[in-house]
């Protein structure tokens, strides 16, 4: 401990009336306060678990898991150890949280818009859908969705939706492209097409350097690479005559589909829950951030006869992004960790695993550490990402 | 949070003004405006008629309007019903009091609850008769306390000025009275595990809006402390509960918190979740403070510095208050996700609101009902949550109006 | 309105205070943490050696006076706290089911209603704690239940390294599979490619992966926490087939909505003996457990039953009058009153008449005793001599 200065002053004041000592006195009362608190805590948990045999390690992360998890990005099985079947739960939770916060983000601004639109209609009906969905509870909506997808017909009498998209209660299946016998002859060509459109972009840079000019090309260098990239999958199609990625179109076979890919009731009620209700918040994120531009910029694009739809693209919404990033990251960050609600409709999550992995265990500390770690990591991860864009962003402004 | 900035330039066409001028204007006034229009038309009208249809068709009803008590009080025994009712009285009177005095918003929810026990009382008529029947009938008590909030309401305007202060005053005595009240204070105690439905909802969030409060707003001078001790404990508290999501910190409160204490101490359920939701709320909460704590422009802090203020007299005199009125629409925004962060207790086992609406779907009487009575048990709660959260939030705007009118 | 606002602030101030006043009654050890946590110390390494709990020193209780047990174990805690807490199912009918007026019944909730009955002669001083099968160790290992009575299977790796200490089996299972008639599946071996519901936290869970794993079929699980919505997926047709235990099928299937259109599969993958647990360690309030259980099968062979108690304990047979507490200290080396036995029948009955009572001829289940008979009736269930 920092002993407190010795006092300097010419007049003296008593040390109790000193702020500084009274600071570092606090201070120190605090701090052993806290670590007391916190020790205590500490000691009775082991002296806790240490009587039932039980002290935390982290030895089971090797041992295989022996049970089975529903759906995985990446292949599991149950003789995969624990620290394994932890990775699928993040991965999981990972892969409903992108595509919740891309799915999220189109609504959202597609609400936020309809918000402020010409059209009676569309804005009333927006602002009484937000009112809605975002004055109930999210579990709620959840368990609502999952008893929806309940609802829907049994696998045999599957809604079909041109033979490529079945909707039936045990998910969704539709058609995907799956990689042919002859997708290494296209390989290449893909590093082609990547590599011209790095090209052209940085030249064109280069070029817009040199004239001291803004320009875009982004656009062409897209373009570019797709006709690359197209025209290599023509001709190994044709010389092949196979093409090297092919339609795999669901089939059902004696119990589920087969071919295609599924998203589970479990997957697709958390989705919908987590879209529909952080896409309302995103919404009005984008509602005010649109507000928040001023009414002069509109009016000068106007004149200047840009179209509304260009008003809004070009003018406004690249200014109201600037204010609309740290909401909307909170947005996302709320979003991945309701992801944790899963366990309510029985998609593995990491949460979920987690409590199976404690479960069959026995390592409660260790486990909930390691998962509270783990949305920690997310949460931060996300956080400096979305700085540095936002920082980025803000450059943009001269 | 989001603010009703604008106010909608069209209203809706005035009878005998003309119409087909109106709707080109607002429907119709592109090709794209045309189509959205008859689209959305097409869908709101068959999302409406749809659901009115299954609305009056439905027979599923009963499942909810059978279980009225278990919705609205959980597993809280019949013979101590009074207790609810009388707390409700309480508030009831507290309510009509202040919005005789204070008309505006207070007399909107005074409105509001009346019309809304009254509501419940036409509902309740509706209903089989209680089994076993109470002494007093629920429609009674519905309809005596819409009676004492009109009573309060008379009262409080004949009262007028001077009654504001010793109506303060109540409102703070209320919450801890009616913990009394319902605890069983005097007679036989009501265990904690039988409080349930929408009473335990509402008292998990009245009493983690009224903890975390002046916690987040300590956490927020903490964080915003010279004290770098203070600081660093504030920012580690906030930035830690932050990043994990609110079932890991009910599930540590619910089966890991005896862990860290004692085997002789045993905390009630109800109570480690009113913690847990409160340590949560108080975090967020604290970044919304600080964030209206940043908007004090230093001129002030300067000037209450010069006219001879401590620090302590600065922070609750001066800066407090204008951040705390800076961010009120916020801080109403984040007790609305509270109330609603409730809800989450009914997977840790609690029987809330959310949770009642659980267990009266798995209730065997409701079998032979095609397709589940979710349906129309889910609405019920839905509703339920929907109104007071929509209540909060109307009222926050409001606030937030008057507010920036007095500023102005 | 700055001036009010001010109050409000203060007030709310003060409330936390009051709040925090108001809380302490219930917590009333946490400012004394030195005096709490020492004698957990030395308990943890007399655990090792207490097997044989030493009898207590205090006089044998008179009456029905609850004796004082060794001090700082878990028996003392319930007995100051004046009620068990016992960790129970409550979507299971006939194990664990809480009714719509809140009321707790099964066979399990039951078992701890008798320990109950020994600890206090009050069957009803216990609260019940719902669980998931999630949570269920957890709430052991933490303490936050004092036994968990809910339809929890005796695995080695339970019993060891998840940190309980497992009683004698209740009731003696296998896991089963109910499939839909219609599907056509008569044995595991049908289901290939198939959909199974089942919870997690399950040996359930872990039988199923082994046993297709063995017959290399390929199958997806589809689980749910909540054993509730796992049936209900199954009843949507959200699988093709739901496992757990066979008696838990039987139980399930009266809630379907159409329970003829279900059947349970004649394969049995697993054995499930199910029983009560402790946390490991306290070989005292393990040892309780055991003879309550015990107590009842005992009850049964000796066919006392709550209503012709009367008539045993005027009886002139030495073992009953031992068993019953009429004479002899039974009890008292197991932290127990010498009459527990008494106590248990004559509130919740022995084993016979709890079986009936929940899952007997009676009730929609009428499973038959089967292994759960006594071993003099070919069963499985025997109880080491009381004396």
């Amino acid at each position: 401990m920092a002993t407190a200065a010795p006092p300097v002053q010419k007049t003296t004041i008593p040390f109790w009336r000193d702020t500084r000592i009274l600071a570092v006195l606090f201070q120190v009362l605090f701090v052993i306060i806290v670590v007391g608190v916190l020790w205590f805590f500490y000691t009775t948990m082991m002296a806790g678990l240490r009587q039932a045999n039980l002290l935390p390690s982290f030895a089971f992360l090797s041992q295989p898991a022996s049970f089975s998890i529903g759906e995985s990005v990446i292949a599991y099985d149950p003789s995969n150890t624990y620290g394994y079947a932890l990775l699928i739960g993040v991965l999981n939770t990972i892969r409903v949280a992108i595509a919740g916060v891309i799915l999220a983000t189109i609504i959202g601004i597609i609400l936020g818009i309809s918000r402020l639109s010409e059209n009676w209609l569309l804005r009333n009906v927006a602002t009484v859908y937000v009112e809605i969905v975002r004055n109930v509870p999210l579990l709620l909506q959840l368990f609502m969705w999952l008893a929806l997808t309940q609802t829907f017909p049994r696998q045999q009498d599957s809604i079909s939706i041109f033979g490529l998209i079945y909707l039936h209660n045990r998910g969704v299946t539709m058609a995907w492209p799956v990689t042919g016998s002859d997708f290494g002859a296209w390989v290449p060509w893909l590093w082609l097409g990547l590599l011209a459109g790095i090209a052209f972009y940085v030249v064109r840079r280069i070029q817009f350097a040199r004239r001291d000019r803004p320009g875009v090309a982004m656009p062409q260098a897209f373009l570019l690479a797709g006709a690359v990239v197209a025209i290599g999958y023509v001709f190994v199609g044709l010389s092949n005559g196979e093409w090297p990625l092919s339609l795999s179109i669901p089939e059902l076979q004696r119990f589920n589909f087969v071919g295609g890919i599924g998203l589970t009731p479990g997957f697709a009620a958390l989705l919908a829950g987590l879209v529909i209700y952080t896409s309302v918040f995103i919404g009005e994120i984008v509602r005010s951030g649109i507000q928040a531009v001023n009414k002069g910029q509109r009016e000068a694009a106007r004149a200047l006869g840009l179209t509304p739809g260009q008003t809004l693209r070009l003018v406004i919404f690249p200014q109201a992004l600037r204010i609309m990033i740290p909401p909307m990251t909170s947005q996302y960050l709320n979003l991945t960790k309701n992801s944790s609600l899963a366990v309510a409709v029985g998609y593995p999550d990491l949460f979920s695993i987690a409590g199976t992995t404690l479960n069959q265990t026995g390592q409660t500390v260790p486990v909930i550490m390691m998962v509270m770690a783990a949305y920690l990591t997310v949460s931060l991860v996300t956080s400096l990402f979305m700085n540095w864009y936002n920082k980025r962003i803000q450059l943009v402004e001269r | 949070m989001a603010t009703e900035v604008s106010q909608s330039q069209t209203r809706a066409p005035q009878p005998g003004i003309d119409v087909p001028g109106w709707l080109r204007k607002n429907l119709f006034s592109t090709w794209y405006n045309s189509l959205i229009s008859v689209v959305l038309l097409v869908i709101v009208v068959q999302v409406v008629t749809g659901f009115f249809q299954w609305a009056f068709t439905t027979e599923g009803w009963i499942a909810a309007a059978s279980n009225g008590r278990l919705i609205l009080v959980g597993r809280y025994p019949a013979a101590e019903l009074w207790r609810p009712q009388l707390a409700l009285a309480l508030v009831a009177i507290l309510l009509g009091l202040s919005g005789g005095v204070w008309r505006g918003i207070a007399q909107a929810l005074t409105i509001g609850f009346a019309g809304m026990m009254l509501v419940l009382t036409a509902l309740w008529t509706q209903l089989p008769p209680a089994n076993p029947p109470a002494p007093l009938t629920t429609e009674l008590v519905l309809v005596g306390i819409a009676a004492l909030v009109g009573g309060a309401y008379a009262a409080g305007r004949a009262g007028g000025e001077r009654l504001r202060w010793p109506i303060i005053v109540g409102w703070f005595l209320a919450y801890p009275t009616i913990i009394m009240i319902l605890q069983g204070f005097g007679g036989t105690a009501v265990p904690t595990n039988l409080w349930g439905g929408l009473m335990l909802t509402m008292l998990l969030s009245v009493s983690g809006i009224v903890l975390s409060f002046p916690l987040g707003v300590l956490l927020a001078l903490g964080r915003r402390s010279s004290l770098p001790v203070v600081k660093f404990f504030c920012v580690v508290y906030i930035e830690l509960i932050r990043g994990v999501p609110l079932i890991t910190v009910l599930f540590m409160a619910q089966l890991m918190l005896p862990l860290f204490l004692p085997s002789e101490v045993r905390i009630d359920a109800v109570v480690r979740a009113v913690v847990a939701v409160t340590l949560f709320s108080a975090a967020y909460l604290a970044e919304n403070v600080r964030g209206g704590l940043q908007s004090i422009p230093k001129g002030q802090v300067e000037a209450a510095r010069a006219l001879g203020l401590n620090v302590v007299k600065t922070t609750l005199l001066i800066t407090l208050p204008q951040a705390l009125k800076a961010v009120i629409p916020v801080l109403v925004g984040q007790f609305i996700s509270l109330f609603k962060d409730t809800s989450l207790v009914a997977i840790i086992g609690l029987l809330d609101l959310l949770g009642v609406a659980r267990a009266i779907n798995t209730q065997p009487e409701w079998l032979g009902f095609p397709g589940g009575v979710w349906r129309e048990t889910f609405f019920v709660v839905a509703v339920i949550y929907w109104i007071f959260s929509f209540t909060m939030s109307r009222s926050s705007r409001q606030i937030e109006a008057n507010l920036n009118r007095g500023a102005r | 309105m700055k001036r009010q606002l001010l109050i409000v602030l203060v007030g709310a101030l003060a409330m936390i205070l009051a709040a925090c006043g108001g809380q302490t009654p219930q917590a009333p050890a946490s400012p004394a943490p030195a005096d709490t946590v020492a004698p957990a110390a030395p308990a943890d390494t007399a655990a090792p050696t207490a097997t044989e709990a030493p009898p207590a020193t205090t006089a044998p209780p008179a009456g029905g006076e609850t004796q004082q047990p060794t001090p700082g174990g878990r028996i003392q805690t319930i007995l100051t706290r004046g009620e068990l807490i016992c960790g129970v199912n409550q979507v299971l009918p006939g194990f664990g089911n809480v009714d719509s007026a809140g009321e707790f019944s099964g066979f399990d909730v039951d078992f701890c209603r008798a320990t109950a009955a020994a600890l206090f002669d009050d069957p009803t001083a216990v609260q019940f704690r719902p669980l998931t099968a999630q949570e269920r160790f957890t709430a052991v290992q933490t303490g936050e239940v004092d036994v968990l009575i809910r339809n929890t299977t005796w695995t080695l790796t339970r019993d060891g390294s998840v940190g309980l200490d497992f009683g004698p089996v209740t009731f003696y299972d296998g896991q089963g599979m109910m499939v839909r008639i219609d599907s056509g599946i008569e044995t595991l071996e049908d289901m290939e490619g198939a959909t199974i519901c089942v919870q997690s936290g399950t040996t359930t869970e872990l039988n199923l992966a082994d046993n297709f794993r063995a017959i290399g079929v390929n199958f997806t699980p589809q689980v749910f926490e909540d054993a509730d919505q796992t049936a209900a997926a199954y009843d949507a047709g959200q699988c093709d087939g739901f496992t757990t235990d066979k008696s838990g099928l039987v139980s399930y299937q009266t809630k379907l909505a159409v329970p003829a259109d279900h059947k349970i599969l004649d394969v049995t993958m697993s054995k499930e003996p199910l029983g009560p647990s402790v946390l490991q360690g306290d070989a005292q309030w393990a040892d309780a457990i055991n003879w309550v259980v015990l107590a009842t099968i005992q009850a049964e062979e000796f066919g006392i039953t709550s209503e012709n108690i009367g008539d045993f304990l005027t009886s002139d047979n030495p073992d009953i009058r031992r068993f019953l507490g009429v004479e002899g200290e039974l009890g008292q080396g197991i932290g127990l009153p010498n009459d527990f036995a008494a106590r248990i029948i004559s509130s919740v009955g022995n084993y016979e008449e709890i079986y009936n009572r929940n899952l007997g001829p009676e009730t929609p289940f009428n499973l038959p005793r089967g292994q759960n008979a006594l071993y003099t009736d070919g069963g499985l269930l025997y109880s080491p001599p009381f004396r």
